[in-house]
């Protein structure tokens, strides 16, 4: 599926009511946190408050928010864990401002082009991460290509679907 | 100046937000590595999503036993048949290691040991984790309401699971022994070689600072060593799976944990312990060849009715029916020590002798506290702060 390029007057601007745009991430979060205790494995290939990050960043289409909803989605997910505050926060917030700055230029409405995009951002998330992760905290983690790749479409796939479910809750600006 | 900022506006908050969250993470990785100096913000989190996974937890359990309990109920009563004659087995096994441990018991006091005792434990019942690969941690149900404090071990029944990192009112965070950040003072069982237990980035478990030159084999036990002042002594941490060489002159050696971390549901809290020498009181003077000799296979005695009359024994004293020391020439006064005397609760005790501990003095109870290293009494599980009287145990 191509992702098409479009002009700005072209594309649509969406906002989201107060209770959504709250209680989404907070949702994301909450299952992030408890689903690992039935499944194992959620926690190592599964990112639900990146994909949400991704989801509103595109859909609102303005950098500045953007990067302020995974700032404030990223520092959150620090904080449920023990590992230094930011590190999440930093991730997100790049993933967020370059999101809405893509969603600015281009189609991000079909199912290809979000899969493909969602693919993207959670390797450069990944990167971020990592860099941060041991550049500053000085946290060992190993990076296995094999496992990146699976969870990055692990993550595709279920971003499509999620988007699907959340573009119901979207209000032309 | 002002249309360079204005055009670049996006960039410039960017950037902005970017160096305010490095400039953060640089102050805390600064001052130490301790998370206390984030513990306020931590708990907005905490108190943001926890109430959540409470209620799920209850419903789902509150709906889990209403079927099991009262609909699910096929093979119940194959499986109580089985488990009867389980405690048949048990009951028997039992009374062979009750023995033993009263043995280790005299032991241990002739040896002056120190013993630490798992005195009270919390039941806790686990409702989240951190939701990221990188924190392997858990949080409980229990704080610091029901006596939950930093670094107190948590274990199961079948071996230990971390230690408590933070203590929030109502919710504490439990680091699991396969976090990165986790070190745990280990032994192994058989070589009794001491190292020290970490998790790795993948997640796994290894047992680091054992020597390239020592022995280890596959499939022994690792046991808590007690050196960490966190975990008592003697619990059990996990079985080797791989020994391999490692890094400057030491083993790699990985280890299956005991317990199944991914799949914790209840945990207990060790919240007291005592570190107590062991009685010697209660065994009195009793020298390595009397415990010896009532362990030895011996001849039967001759009937006693006619020579002397049973003494009495306070209850509890240790009776060992039948289990005379074989001895050849015998004084007058082994003669009648090894007559049998009668305890109070009708039991015959052989060699005792006269103003020996094992005749004269009392045992407090006839199951005597079994010392050994970190024991857990199962009564002692705080019932007021227990989710439920149905401990892992």
């Amino acid at each position: 599926m191509p992702i098409t390029y479009t002009s700005g007057e072209q594309l649509e601007v969406y906002r989201f009511s107060l209770p959504v745009t709250v209680g989404v991430p907070l949702l994301a979060l909450f299952l992030q946190a408890f689903l690992p205790r039935r499944f194992p494995g959620f926690a190592v290939y599964l990112d639900l408050p990146l994909l949400v990050t991704i989801y509103f960043a595109m859909a609102r289409r303005n950098p500045i928010s953007g990067l302020f909803t995974g700032a404030v989605i990223g520092l959150l997910q620090d904080m449920l864990g023990h590992n230094p505050i930011g590190i999440y926060g930093i991730a997100k917030t790049v993933v967020g401002y370059l999101a809405s700055s893509l969603g600015v230029k281009l189609d991000v409405e079909n199912a290809g082009a979000r899969f493909l995009l969602t693919l993207g951002f959670y390797f450069i998330h990944s990167a971020v991460w990592f860099t941060v992760a041991r550049g500053m905290v000085s946290l060992t983690q190993n990076w296995s290509w094999s496992r990146g790749l699976l969870a990055g479409l692990a993550n595709a796939f279920l971003g499509v679907i999620l988007y699907f479910f959340l573009d119901k809750f979207k209000q032309r600006a | 100046m002002e249309s360079v900022l204005g055009r670049y506006r996006n960039l410039v908050i960017l950037v902005g937000v970017l160096f305010l969250q490095v400039l953060g993470l640089a102050v805390q990785v600064k001052r130490s590595s301790d998370t206390e100096n984030t513990r306020l913000i931590r708990v907005w989190a905490v108190d943001l999503v926890t109430p959540f996974e409470r209620v799920l937890i209850w419903a789902q359990n509150g709906s889990g036993n209403l079927w099991h309990s009262y609909v699910y109920l096929r093979g119940v009563r194959a499986e109580n048949r089985q488990l009867k004659d389980q405690i048949e087995q048990l009951r028997l096994e039992q009374v062979r290691l009750n023995e033993d441990a009263v043995q280790a018991h005299r032991l241990q006091a002739l040896l002056a040991f120190k013993e630490q005792y798992i005195s009270r434990t919390v039941a806790a019942q686990v409702i989240g984790s951190s939701g990221s690969d990188s924190s392997r941690m858990l949080y409980i149900d229990k704080g610091e309401n029901q006596g939950l404090k930093r670094d107190m071990a948590v274990i199961t029944a079948d071996g230990i699971v971390g230690k408590v990192l933070q203590v929030f009112p109502s919710v504490s965070q439990v680091l699991l022994i396969n976090d990165q950040s986790s070190g745990v003072g280990t032994i192994l069982e058989k070589s009794r070689l001491q190292g020290f237990l970490k998790g790795t980035a993948t997640g796994e478990v290894v047992l680091e600072g054992v020597m390239s030159d020592e022995q280890v084999a596959p499939g022994e036990r690792v046991l808590t060593s007690g050196g960490d002042q966190i975990f008592p002594k003697g619990l059990p941490v996990g079985t080797v799976t791989k020994v391999g060489a490692g890094k400057d002159l030491f083993l790699n050696i990985q280890i299956k944990p005991a317990v199944n971390l991914g799949k914790l549901e209840e945990v207990l809290v060790v919240v007291e312990r005592q570190e107590r020498q062991a009685q010697t009181a209660d065994v009195g003077r009793v020298r390595a060849a009397d415990i010896l000799a009532q362990r030895l296979p011996s001849v039967p005695d001759k009937p006693v009715a006619a020579t002397n009359t049973p003494t009495t024994v306070p209850a509890g004293t240790v009776v060992a029916p039948k289990q005379v020391a074989p001895k050849l020439a015998p004084t007058s006064a082994e003669t009648v020590a090894k007559q049998p005397v009668k305890s109070s609760s009708g039991s015959l005790v052989a060699g005792s002798k006269p103003g020996s501990a094992a005749a004269t003095q009392p045992k407090p109870s006839t199951t005597p506290t079994v010392p050994g290293p970190a024991k857990v009494d199962p009564a002692k599980v705080d019932p007021a702060t227990a989710n439920s009287q149905d401990s892992p145990h």
